[in-house]
Protein backbone atom coordinates (compact mmCIF):
# COMPACT_ATOMS: atom_id res chain seq x y z
CA UNK A 1 0.00 0.00 0.00
CA UNK A 2 1.27 3.09 -1.15
CA UNK A 3 2.17 5.59 1.89
CA UNK A 4 4.40 8.26 0.09
CA UNK A 5 7.19 10.55 1.90
CA UNK A 6 8.59 12.54 -0.38
CA UNK A 7 6.69 13.20 -3.96
CA UNK A 8 9.02 14.95 -6.13
CA UNK A 9 6.96 16.20 -9.64
CA UNK A 10 8.50 17.90 -12.89
CA UNK A 11 11.68 18.90 -10.66
CA UNK A 12 14.44 20.50 -12.67
CA UNK A 13 17.73 22.73 -11.97
CA UNK A 14 19.51 24.78 -14.04
CA UNK A 15 22.88 26.05 -13.76
CA UNK A 16 22.54 29.62 -14.67
CA UNK A 17 25.74 29.72 -16.64
CA UNK A 18 26.41 30.63 -20.72
CA UNK A 19 25.30 28.41 -22.02
CA UNK A 20 22.63 27.06 -19.20
CA UNK A 21 23.34 23.81 -18.05
CA UNK A 22 19.92 21.89 -17.26
CA UNK A 23 21.62 19.77 -14.20
CA UNK A 24 18.45 17.61 -13.25
CA UNK A 25 15.74 17.98 -16.10
CA UNK A 26 12.09 17.26 -15.30
CA UNK A 27 12.64 15.09 -12.48
CA UNK A 28 9.46 12.86 -10.96
CA UNK A 29 9.64 10.25 -8.38
CA UNK A 30 7.49 9.24 -5.01
CA UNK A 31 9.35 7.41 -2.11
CA UNK A 32 7.46 5.82 -0.07
CA UNK A 33 8.12 5.52 3.53
CA UNK A 34 10.69 3.51 5.15
CA UNK A 35 12.43 2.79 1.87
CA UNK A 36 15.66 2.52 1.08
CA UNK A 37 15.43 3.95 -2.51
CA UNK A 38 19.46 4.12 -4.32
CA UNK A 39 20.27 6.69 -6.61
CA UNK A 40 22.84 5.51 -9.34
CA UNK A 41 24.85 7.07 -11.51
CA UNK A 42 28.16 8.29 -12.91
CA UNK A 43 29.97 11.69 -12.11
CA UNK A 44 28.29 14.93 -13.98
CA UNK A 45 24.48 12.85 -14.12
CA UNK A 46 23.02 15.10 -12.18
CA UNK A 47 22.69 12.88 -8.91
CA UNK A 48 24.02 15.06 -6.54
CA UNK A 49 22.20 17.87 -7.71
CA UNK A 50 19.36 16.57 -7.39
CA UNK A 51 19.71 14.97 -3.74
CA UNK A 52 20.81 18.96 -2.88
CA UNK A 53 18.01 20.41 -4.84
CA UNK A 54 14.86 18.81 -3.08
CA UNK A 55 16.49 20.63 0.37
CA UNK A 56 17.37 23.51 -1.16
CA UNK A 57 21.04 24.03 -0.28
CA UNK A 58 22.54 24.91 -4.13
CA UNK A 59 23.62 28.37 -4.38
CA UNK A 60 23.30 30.29 -7.58
CA UNK A 61 24.17 29.82 -10.25
CA UNK A 62 21.84 27.21 -9.71
CA UNK A 63 18.09 27.95 -10.43
CA UNK A 64 15.53 25.47 -9.67
CA UNK A 65 13.55 26.05 -13.50
CA UNK A 66 10.51 23.82 -12.50
CA UNK A 67 8.58 21.32 -10.29
CA UNK A 68 7.25 20.80 -6.99
CA UNK A 69 8.92 18.83 -4.17
CA UNK A 70 6.00 18.19 -1.36
CA UNK A 71 7.16 16.45 2.06
CA UNK A 72 4.70 14.48 3.31
CA UNK A 73 4.83 14.92 7.26
CA UNK A 74 3.90 11.51 9.99
CA UNK A 75 2.18 14.60 11.28
CA UNK A 76 -0.44 14.11 8.35
CA UNK A 77 0.51 18.00 7.27
CA UNK A 78 1.62 18.47 3.51
CA UNK A 79 5.01 20.53 3.06
CA UNK A 80 5.68 21.94 0.35
CA UNK A 81 9.42 22.76 0.56
CA UNK A 82 9.66 24.91 -2.57
CA UNK A 83 7.35 27.39 -0.72
CA UNK A 84 9.02 27.41 2.34
CA UNK A 85 10.55 31.19 3.89
CA UNK A 86 14.15 31.09 4.98
CA UNK A 87 13.35 30.64 9.02
CA UNK A 88 10.93 27.76 8.23
CA UNK A 89 13.27 26.08 6.19
CA UNK A 90 16.17 26.24 8.15
CA UNK A 91 13.84 24.52 10.59
CA UNK A 92 12.88 22.06 8.19
CA UNK A 93 16.59 20.88 6.97
CA UNK A 94 18.11 18.36 9.54
CA UNK A 95 14.56 17.60 11.70
CA UNK A 96 12.77 16.28 8.38
CA UNK A 97 15.84 15.60 6.34
CA UNK A 98 19.07 15.10 7.23
CA UNK A 99 22.01 14.10 4.94
CA UNK A 100 25.41 12.46 5.53
CA UNK A 101 27.03 14.31 3.07
CA UNK A 102 29.93 13.51 0.37
CA UNK A 103 33.29 12.32 2.54
CA UNK A 104 31.56 12.28 5.51
CA UNK A 105 34.91 10.91 6.70
CA UNK A 106 36.44 14.49 6.62
CA UNK A 107 33.49 16.86 6.96
CA UNK A 108 33.92 17.18 10.82
CA UNK A 109 35.43 20.44 12.11
CA UNK A 110 38.81 19.36 13.21
CA UNK A 111 39.34 21.56 16.31
CA UNK A 112 36.28 20.80 18.20
CA UNK A 113 35.04 17.76 20.08
CA UNK A 114 32.51 15.41 18.14
CA UNK A 115 30.35 15.87 21.79
CA UNK A 116 30.33 19.23 20.82
CA UNK A 117 29.43 19.06 17.31
CA UNK A 118 26.83 16.72 17.98
CA UNK A 119 25.37 19.33 20.99
CA UNK A 120 25.16 21.85 18.43
CA UNK A 121 22.63 19.92 16.45
CA UNK A 122 20.42 20.10 20.00
CA UNK A 123 20.93 23.97 20.20
CA UNK A 124 19.84 25.16 17.55
CA UNK A 125 16.87 23.11 16.76
CA UNK A 126 15.71 21.70 19.90
CA UNK A 127 16.48 24.78 22.28
CA UNK A 128 14.43 23.76 25.11
CA UNK A 129 16.39 20.95 26.23
CA UNK A 130 18.44 21.50 29.18
CA UNK A 131 22.03 20.78 29.12
CA UNK A 132 21.79 17.17 30.89
CA UNK A 133 19.16 16.35 28.38
CA UNK A 134 21.29 17.41 25.35
CA UNK A 135 24.01 15.63 27.25
CA UNK A 136 22.79 12.26 27.37
CA UNK A 137 20.82 12.74 23.97
CA UNK A 138 24.53 13.00 22.67
CA UNK A 139 25.97 9.95 24.45
CA UNK A 140 23.13 7.92 23.65
CA UNK A 141 23.40 9.09 19.59
CA UNK A 142 27.09 7.91 20.01
CA UNK A 143 26.02 4.37 21.43
CA UNK A 144 23.34 4.08 18.67
CA UNK A 145 26.13 3.97 16.02
CA UNK A 146 28.46 2.40 17.93
CA UNK A 147 31.36 4.61 18.68
CA UNK A 148 30.91 4.72 22.55
CA UNK A 149 29.67 7.05 24.99
CA UNK A 150 33.64 7.67 25.91
CA UNK A 151 34.20 8.82 22.60
CA UNK A 152 32.11 12.02 23.45
CA UNK A 153 35.34 14.19 24.06
CA UNK A 154 37.34 12.64 20.82
CA UNK A 155 38.48 14.99 18.52
CA UNK A 156 37.90 14.12 14.84
CA UNK A 157 41.72 13.02 14.33
CA UNK A 158 41.46 10.60 17.23
CA UNK A 159 38.75 7.90 15.56
CA UNK A 160 39.17 6.21 12.31
CA UNK A 161 37.58 6.72 9.07
CA UNK A 162 35.10 4.15 9.85
CA UNK A 163 34.43 5.81 13.47
CA UNK A 164 33.88 9.51 11.98
CA UNK A 165 31.69 8.33 9.37
CA UNK A 166 29.73 6.76 12.03
CA UNK A 167 29.57 10.02 13.84
CA UNK A 168 27.92 12.18 10.37
CA UNK A 169 25.22 9.28 10.65
CA UNK A 170 24.76 9.96 14.38
CA UNK A 171 24.29 13.62 13.78
CA UNK A 172 22.14 13.13 10.95
CA UNK A 173 20.05 11.09 13.12
CA UNK A 174 19.66 13.18 16.04
CA UNK A 175 16.39 14.60 15.45
CA UNK A 176 15.33 11.42 14.62
CA UNK A 177 14.44 12.57 10.65
CA UNK A 178 12.00 11.19 8.71
CA UNK A 179 14.65 11.03 5.82
CA UNK A 180 18.27 10.50 5.25
CA UNK A 181 19.73 11.37 2.04
CA UNK A 182 23.24 10.11 2.28
CA UNK A 183 26.36 10.95 -0.53
CA UNK A 184 28.78 7.63 -0.26
CA UNK A 185 30.56 8.72 -3.80
CA UNK A 186 34.07 9.78 -3.28
CA UNK A 187 36.55 7.14 -4.14
CA UNK A 188 39.72 8.47 -2.32
CA UNK A 189 37.81 8.61 0.86
CA UNK A 190 36.51 5.56 0.58
CA UNK A 191 35.93 3.12 2.87
CA UNK A 192 37.00 -0.30 2.72
CA UNK A 193 34.59 -2.85 2.17
CA UNK A 194 34.32 -4.70 5.53
CA UNK A 195 34.00 -1.52 7.31
CA UNK A 196 30.93 -0.05 4.52
CA UNK A 197 29.41 -3.50 5.12
CA UNK A 198 29.05 -2.66 8.72
CA UNK A 199 27.79 0.51 8.22
CA UNK A 200 25.41 -0.68 5.73
CA UNK A 201 24.00 -3.29 8.07
CA UNK A 202 23.80 -0.97 10.91
CA UNK A 203 22.21 1.83 8.69
CA UNK A 204 19.33 -0.74 7.74
CA UNK A 205 18.80 -2.01 11.07
CA UNK A 206 18.26 1.33 12.60
CA UNK A 207 15.70 2.19 9.45
CA UNK A 208 13.96 -0.37 11.22
CA UNK A 209 13.99 0.48 14.34
CA UNK A 210 13.05 4.17 13.57
CA UNK A 211 11.40 4.03 10.40
CA UNK A 212 12.59 6.76 7.76
CA UNK A 213 13.42 6.14 4.14
CA UNK A 214 16.90 6.76 2.72
CA UNK A 215 17.88 8.08 -0.39
CA UNK A 216 21.45 6.29 -1.29
CA UNK A 217 23.65 8.26 -3.18
CA UNK A 218 26.79 6.33 -4.93
CA UNK A 219 27.90 4.98 -8.48
CA UNK A 220 28.19 1.40 -6.62
CA UNK A 221 25.86 -0.41 -8.52
CA UNK A 222 26.59 -4.00 -7.31
CA UNK A 223 26.22 -2.38 -3.68
CA UNK A 224 22.84 -0.84 -4.08
CA UNK A 225 21.39 -3.78 -5.65
CA UNK A 226 22.19 -5.43 -2.16
CA UNK A 227 20.69 -2.42 0.03
CA UNK A 228 18.07 -0.59 -1.86
CA UNK A 229 14.10 -2.11 -2.24
CA UNK A 230 14.79 0.32 -5.22
CA UNK A 231 16.81 2.04 -7.89
CA UNK A 232 16.84 5.27 -9.83
CA UNK A 233 19.48 4.82 -12.96
CA UNK A 234 19.96 8.62 -14.03
CA UNK A 235 22.23 9.64 -16.70
CA UNK A 236 22.62 13.15 -18.36
CA UNK A 237 19.96 15.00 -15.54
CA UNK A 238 17.30 12.76 -15.89
CA UNK A 239 15.54 9.45 -14.66
CA UNK A 240 15.91 6.78 -16.78
CA UNK A 241 14.87 3.68 -15.19
CA UNK A 242 13.39 3.31 -11.86
CA UNK A 243 12.68 0.24 -10.46
CA UNK A 244 12.43 -2.84 -7.89
CA UNK A 245 16.15 -3.66 -7.56
CA UNK A 246 15.39 -7.07 -8.82
CA UNK A 247 13.42 -5.70 -11.57
CA UNK A 248 16.89 -4.08 -12.48
CA UNK A 249 19.06 -6.70 -11.86
CA UNK A 250 17.11 -9.17 -13.94
CA UNK A 251 14.93 -7.13 -16.41
CA UNK A 252 16.81 -4.08 -16.99
CA UNK A 253 14.90 -1.94 -19.73
CA UNK A 254 17.43 0.69 -20.77
CA UNK A 255 20.51 0.01 -22.50
CA UNK A 256 22.53 2.77 -20.26
CA UNK A 257 21.58 0.29 -17.37
CA UNK A 258 22.63 -3.08 -19.40
CA UNK A 259 26.16 -1.17 -19.59
CA UNK A 260 26.14 0.05 -16.24
CA UNK A 261 25.48 -3.79 -15.24
CA UNK A 262 28.04 -4.56 -17.58
CA UNK A 263 30.99 -2.53 -15.77
CA UNK A 264 31.21 -4.71 -13.17
CA UNK A 265 32.39 -7.91 -12.93
CA UNK A 266 30.57 -10.82 -11.35
CA UNK A 267 32.61 -11.90 -7.91
CA UNK A 268 31.69 -15.41 -8.40
CA UNK A 269 29.54 -15.70 -11.45
CA UNK A 270 31.39 -17.09 -14.89
CA UNK A 271 35.12 -15.98 -15.65
CA UNK A 272 34.57 -16.24 -19.24
CA UNK A 273 32.11 -13.52 -18.90
CA UNK A 274 34.80 -10.97 -18.93
CA UNK A 275 37.81 -12.27 -20.34
CA UNK A 276 37.94 -11.58 -24.22
CA UNK B 1 62.82 -13.18 -18.20
CA UNK B 2 62.59 -11.26 -15.27
CA UNK B 3 61.85 -12.12 -12.10
CA UNK B 4 61.62 -9.57 -8.77
CA UNK B 5 61.61 -11.42 -5.25
CA UNK B 6 60.76 -10.39 -2.15
CA UNK B 7 61.96 -12.84 0.28
CA UNK B 8 60.97 -12.55 4.10
CA UNK B 9 60.52 -8.33 3.93
CA UNK B 10 59.69 -6.98 7.35
CA UNK B 11 59.15 -3.93 7.57
CA UNK B 12 58.90 -1.46 11.07
CA UNK B 13 57.78 1.57 11.06
CA UNK B 14 58.84 4.06 13.81
CA UNK B 15 55.26 5.66 15.37
CA UNK B 16 56.48 9.16 17.17
CA UNK B 17 60.03 8.11 18.91
CA UNK B 18 58.87 5.51 20.86
CA UNK B 19 56.65 2.66 19.85
CA UNK B 20 57.02 0.89 16.73
CA UNK B 21 54.50 -0.27 13.92
CA UNK B 22 55.10 -3.60 12.11
CA UNK B 23 53.76 -2.67 8.45
CA UNK B 24 55.16 -6.23 6.77
CA UNK B 25 55.72 -9.27 8.75
CA UNK B 26 57.59 -11.76 6.86
CA UNK B 27 56.50 -11.31 3.39
CA UNK B 28 57.72 -13.63 0.33
CA UNK B 29 56.29 -13.46 -3.11
CA UNK B 30 57.94 -13.53 -6.66
CA UNK B 31 56.35 -11.63 -9.75
CA UNK B 32 57.66 -12.68 -13.29
CA UNK B 33 56.95 -11.29 -16.10
CA UNK B 34 54.13 -12.09 -18.18
CA UNK B 35 51.65 -12.57 -15.24
CA UNK B 36 49.51 -10.75 -13.28
CA UNK B 37 49.50 -10.82 -9.41
CA UNK B 38 46.74 -9.07 -7.41
CA UNK B 39 47.46 -7.67 -4.13
CA UNK B 40 44.32 -7.42 -2.10
CA UNK B 41 43.33 -6.07 1.71
CA UNK B 42 41.41 -3.26 3.60
CA UNK B 43 43.06 0.17 3.72
CA UNK B 44 45.88 -0.24 6.60
CA UNK B 45 46.67 -3.76 5.82
CA UNK B 46 50.27 -3.04 3.51
CA UNK B 47 49.52 -2.93 0.16
CA UNK B 48 50.88 0.27 0.07
CA UNK B 49 53.93 -0.19 1.90
CA UNK B 50 55.06 -3.20 -0.50
CA UNK B 51 54.71 -0.25 -3.35
CA UNK B 52 56.75 1.61 -1.95
CA UNK B 53 59.23 -1.05 -1.34
CA UNK B 54 59.41 -1.80 -4.62
CA UNK B 55 59.71 1.55 -5.88
CA UNK B 56 62.49 2.24 -3.31
CA UNK B 57 60.95 4.89 -1.19
CA UNK B 58 61.60 2.84 1.93
CA UNK B 59 63.02 0.00 2.32
CA UNK B 60 63.26 -3.55 4.13
CA UNK B 61 63.89 -3.69 8.31
CA UNK B 62 64.28 -6.58 7.58
CA UNK B 63 64.58 -9.35 4.33
CA UNK B 64 65.43 -8.54 0.85
CA UNK B 65 64.38 -7.42 -2.61
CA UNK B 66 65.48 -9.35 -5.43
CA UNK B 67 65.41 -8.68 -8.81
CA UNK B 68 66.36 -11.46 -11.38
CA UNK B 69 67.94 -12.93 -7.92
CA UNK B 70 70.18 -9.51 -7.73
CA UNK B 71 69.34 -7.47 -4.49
CA UNK B 72 68.23 -3.69 -5.82
CA UNK B 73 70.81 -0.94 -5.85
CA UNK B 74 69.83 2.08 -3.64
CA UNK B 75 71.34 4.65 -6.16
CA UNK B 76 73.30 6.06 -9.00
CA UNK B 77 72.71 4.12 -12.49
CA UNK B 78 71.94 0.99 -11.11
CA UNK B 79 68.89 2.30 -9.17
CA UNK B 80 68.05 4.19 -12.30
CA UNK B 81 68.08 1.09 -14.62
CA UNK B 82 66.32 -0.91 -12.01
CA UNK B 83 63.21 1.91 -12.51
CA UNK B 84 63.47 1.45 -15.40
CA UNK B 85 62.26 -2.06 -15.13
CA UNK B 86 59.48 -1.46 -13.26
CA UNK B 87 56.98 1.41 -13.61
CA UNK B 88 54.27 2.64 -11.44
CA UNK B 89 50.86 4.04 -12.51
CA UNK B 90 48.88 6.02 -9.77
CA UNK B 91 45.56 5.96 -8.50
CA UNK B 92 44.65 9.34 -9.31
CA UNK B 93 45.17 10.70 -12.71
CA UNK B 94 44.41 14.12 -11.71
CA UNK B 95 47.06 14.40 -9.42
CA UNK B 96 49.75 12.43 -11.38
CA UNK B 97 50.03 13.93 -14.47
CA UNK B 98 51.64 17.91 -14.07
CA UNK B 99 49.24 20.40 -14.86
CA UNK B 100 51.72 22.78 -16.32
CA UNK B 101 53.03 20.77 -19.35
CA UNK B 102 51.71 18.71 -22.30
CA UNK B 103 50.60 15.63 -23.02
CA UNK B 104 53.57 15.10 -25.58
CA UNK B 105 56.01 16.29 -22.70
CA UNK B 106 54.41 13.98 -20.33
CA UNK B 107 55.83 11.12 -22.50
CA UNK B 108 58.81 12.81 -23.89
CA UNK B 109 60.46 12.64 -20.64
CA UNK B 110 61.45 9.35 -19.56
CA UNK B 111 61.96 8.37 -23.33
CA UNK B 112 65.03 11.09 -23.47
CA UNK B 113 65.64 10.07 -19.52
CA UNK B 114 66.60 6.79 -20.35
CA UNK B 115 67.48 7.28 -24.41
CA UNK B 116 65.02 4.57 -24.98
CA UNK B 117 64.96 5.78 -28.43
CA UNK B 118 67.44 8.11 -30.88
CA UNK B 119 66.29 11.90 -30.42
CA UNK B 120 64.89 12.65 -33.82
CA UNK B 121 62.69 9.59 -33.19
CA UNK B 122 61.24 11.11 -30.42
CA UNK B 123 58.25 12.63 -31.54
CA UNK B 124 57.17 9.28 -33.48
CA UNK B 125 57.53 7.47 -30.11
CA UNK B 126 55.47 9.71 -28.17
CA UNK B 127 53.00 9.03 -31.00
CA UNK B 128 53.35 5.59 -31.02
CA UNK B 129 52.83 4.92 -27.10
CA UNK B 130 49.49 7.10 -27.26
CA UNK B 131 47.98 5.37 -30.08
CA UNK B 132 49.15 2.12 -28.00
CA UNK B 133 46.55 2.92 -25.22
CA UNK B 134 44.23 3.70 -27.81
CA UNK B 135 43.88 7.63 -27.59
CA UNK B 136 44.15 9.79 -30.87
CA UNK B 137 47.73 10.91 -31.19
CA UNK B 138 46.89 14.19 -32.79
CA UNK B 139 43.54 15.18 -30.64
CA UNK B 140 45.84 14.88 -27.32
CA UNK B 141 49.36 15.70 -28.07
CA UNK B 142 48.99 19.14 -27.54
CA UNK B 143 47.05 19.27 -24.72
CA UNK B 144 47.33 19.30 -21.50
CA UNK B 145 45.99 16.87 -18.81
CA UNK B 146 42.92 19.26 -17.93
CA UNK B 147 41.47 18.96 -21.25
CA UNK B 148 41.08 15.30 -21.09
CA UNK B 149 38.92 13.15 -19.43
CA UNK B 150 39.88 11.26 -16.15
CA UNK B 151 40.03 8.19 -18.45
CA UNK B 152 42.11 9.77 -21.14
CA UNK B 153 44.45 10.47 -18.37
CA UNK B 154 44.85 7.44 -17.24
CA UNK B 155 45.82 6.20 -20.49
CA UNK B 156 48.40 8.86 -20.88
CA UNK B 157 49.64 8.20 -17.58
CA UNK B 158 50.15 4.01 -19.15
CA UNK B 159 51.68 5.28 -21.88
CA UNK B 160 54.20 7.46 -19.64
CA UNK B 161 54.85 3.92 -18.03
CA UNK B 162 55.39 1.50 -20.66
CA UNK B 163 57.74 4.55 -22.35
CA UNK B 164 60.84 3.15 -20.60
CA UNK B 165 60.07 -0.20 -22.25
CA UNK B 166 60.11 -1.71 -18.76
CA UNK B 167 58.75 -5.37 -17.87
CA UNK B 168 57.16 -5.07 -14.57
CA UNK B 169 54.24 -2.56 -13.43
CA UNK B 170 52.74 -1.79 -10.41
CA UNK B 171 49.33 -0.46 -10.82
CA UNK B 172 48.13 1.28 -7.29
CA UNK B 173 44.00 1.39 -8.12
CA UNK B 174 44.24 2.08 -11.14
CA UNK B 175 40.85 2.70 -12.24
CA UNK B 176 38.92 3.57 -8.53
CA UNK B 177 39.29 7.08 -9.61
CA UNK B 178 37.90 6.37 -13.07
CA UNK B 179 33.77 6.39 -13.78
CA UNK B 180 32.64 2.69 -13.59
CA UNK B 181 31.28 2.93 -17.26
CA UNK B 182 34.90 2.96 -18.42
CA UNK B 183 37.00 0.96 -15.80
CA UNK B 184 36.38 -1.92 -17.18
CA UNK B 185 38.05 -0.52 -20.67
CA UNK B 186 41.07 0.56 -19.05
CA UNK B 187 41.67 -2.46 -17.16
CA UNK B 188 41.13 -4.68 -20.55
CA UNK B 189 43.24 -2.35 -21.67
CA UNK B 190 46.48 -2.75 -19.42
CA UNK B 191 45.27 -6.54 -19.79
CA UNK B 192 45.86 -6.60 -23.32
CA UNK B 193 49.31 -4.62 -22.74
CA UNK B 194 50.16 -6.92 -20.19
CA UNK B 195 49.87 -9.82 -22.86
CA UNK B 196 51.44 -8.20 -25.88
CA UNK B 197 54.42 -6.44 -24.10
CA UNK B 198 54.71 -9.89 -21.39
CA UNK B 199 54.08 -7.60 -18.73
CA UNK B 200 54.70 -8.96 -15.11
CA UNK B 201 51.74 -6.69 -13.57
CA UNK B 202 51.09 -6.56 -9.53
CA UNK B 203 47.37 -4.67 -9.49
CA UNK B 204 46.68 -3.50 -5.82
CA UNK B 205 43.45 -3.01 -5.10
CA UNK B 206 40.34 -3.70 -2.90
CA UNK B 207 38.26 -4.99 -5.47
CA UNK B 208 37.88 -8.63 -5.39
CA UNK B 209 35.67 -8.76 -8.76
CA UNK B 210 38.33 -7.43 -10.40
CA UNK B 211 40.97 -8.97 -8.59
CA UNK B 212 39.36 -11.99 -9.88
CA UNK B 213 38.81 -11.24 -13.45
CA UNK B 214 42.11 -9.59 -14.59
CA UNK B 215 44.51 -11.28 -12.45
CA UNK B 216 46.44 -14.91 -12.41
CA UNK B 217 46.90 -15.04 -8.57
CA UNK B 218 45.87 -13.33 -5.80
CA UNK B 219 47.59 -12.32 -2.76
CA UNK B 220 45.37 -11.32 0.44
CA UNK B 221 47.13 -9.31 2.87
CA UNK B 222 45.64 -8.74 6.40
CA UNK B 223 48.22 -6.57 8.96
CA UNK B 224 50.70 -7.00 7.02
CA UNK B 225 50.91 -10.51 6.90
CA UNK B 226 50.14 -12.58 3.56
CA UNK B 227 46.77 -14.74 4.74
CA UNK B 228 46.54 -16.63 1.45
CA UNK B 229 47.92 -16.44 -2.02
CA UNK B 230 46.96 -18.86 -4.96
CA UNK B 231 44.99 -18.91 -8.24
CA UNK B 232 42.89 -16.10 -8.70
CA UNK B 233 39.42 -18.56 -8.95
CA UNK B 234 40.59 -20.55 -5.61
CA UNK B 235 41.24 -17.61 -3.52
CA UNK B 236 37.56 -16.13 -4.54
CA UNK B 237 35.56 -18.99 -5.28
CA UNK B 238 37.18 -21.54 -2.31
CA UNK B 239 39.19 -19.15 0.17
CA UNK B 240 40.92 -21.03 3.08
CA UNK B 241 41.34 -18.35 5.32
CA UNK B 242 39.07 -16.68 7.57
CA UNK B 243 40.02 -12.89 6.68
CA UNK B 244 39.62 -13.92 3.14
CA UNK B 245 36.26 -15.19 3.35
CA UNK B 246 34.79 -12.23 5.41
CA UNK B 247 36.06 -9.69 2.78
CA UNK B 248 34.50 -12.08 0.09
CA UNK B 249 31.34 -11.73 2.10
CA UNK B 250 31.51 -7.93 2.55
CA UNK B 251 32.40 -7.49 -1.37
CA UNK B 252 29.02 -6.81 -3.27
CA UNK B 253 27.57 -10.13 -4.97
CA UNK B 254 23.86 -9.60 -6.76
CA UNK B 255 24.18 -12.98 -8.16
CA UNK B 256 24.23 -14.33 -4.72
CA UNK B 257 21.97 -11.79 -3.24
CA UNK B 258 18.80 -12.26 -5.63
CA UNK B 259 19.39 -16.01 -5.54
CA UNK B 260 19.41 -16.63 -1.43
CA UNK B 261 17.37 -13.30 -1.13
CA UNK B 262 13.36 -12.91 -0.17
CA UNK B 263 11.32 -10.99 -2.57
CA UNK B 264 11.58 -7.50 -0.36
CA UNK B 265 15.27 -7.10 0.36
CA UNK B 266 16.39 -6.75 3.63
CA UNK B 267 19.32 -3.90 3.06
CA UNK B 268 22.67 -4.42 3.36
CA UNK B 269 22.82 -7.60 5.89
CA UNK B 270 26.09 -9.01 6.08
Amino acid sequence: MPDPLLTVHDFSIVYDVDPPVKAVKNVTLELQRGEILGLAGESGCGKTTLAYGLQRLLRAPAVIASGSVTFHDASGVDIDVNALNVEEMRRFRWDKISMVFQGAMNALNPVTTIGAQLDDVFRVHRPDLSRRERRAACEELLELVAVGRERIRSFPHELSGGMRQRVMIAMALALRPQLMVMVMDEPTTALDVLVQREILSQISMLRHEFGFSVIFITHDLPLLLEISDRIAVMRGGEIIELAPAREIWEHPQHEYTKTLLASFPRLTGERGVLVR
Amino acid sequence: MTTLEFVNVSKRYRVRGASTMLALDDVSFTLHDRETIALVGQSGSGKSTIAKILTQLETPTSGEVLLNGKPIPRHGRGLRSYRQTLRMIFQDPFASLNPYHSIRYHIERPLRLDNVVPQNETETEVRRLLERVRLDADAVIDRRPHELSGGQRQRVAIARALASRPSLLIADEPVSMLDVSIRLGVLHLLADLQREEGLGVLYITHDLATARHFSDQIMVLHQGRVVEHGPADDVILNPQHEYTRELRSASPDPEKHFATASTRPQGGVA
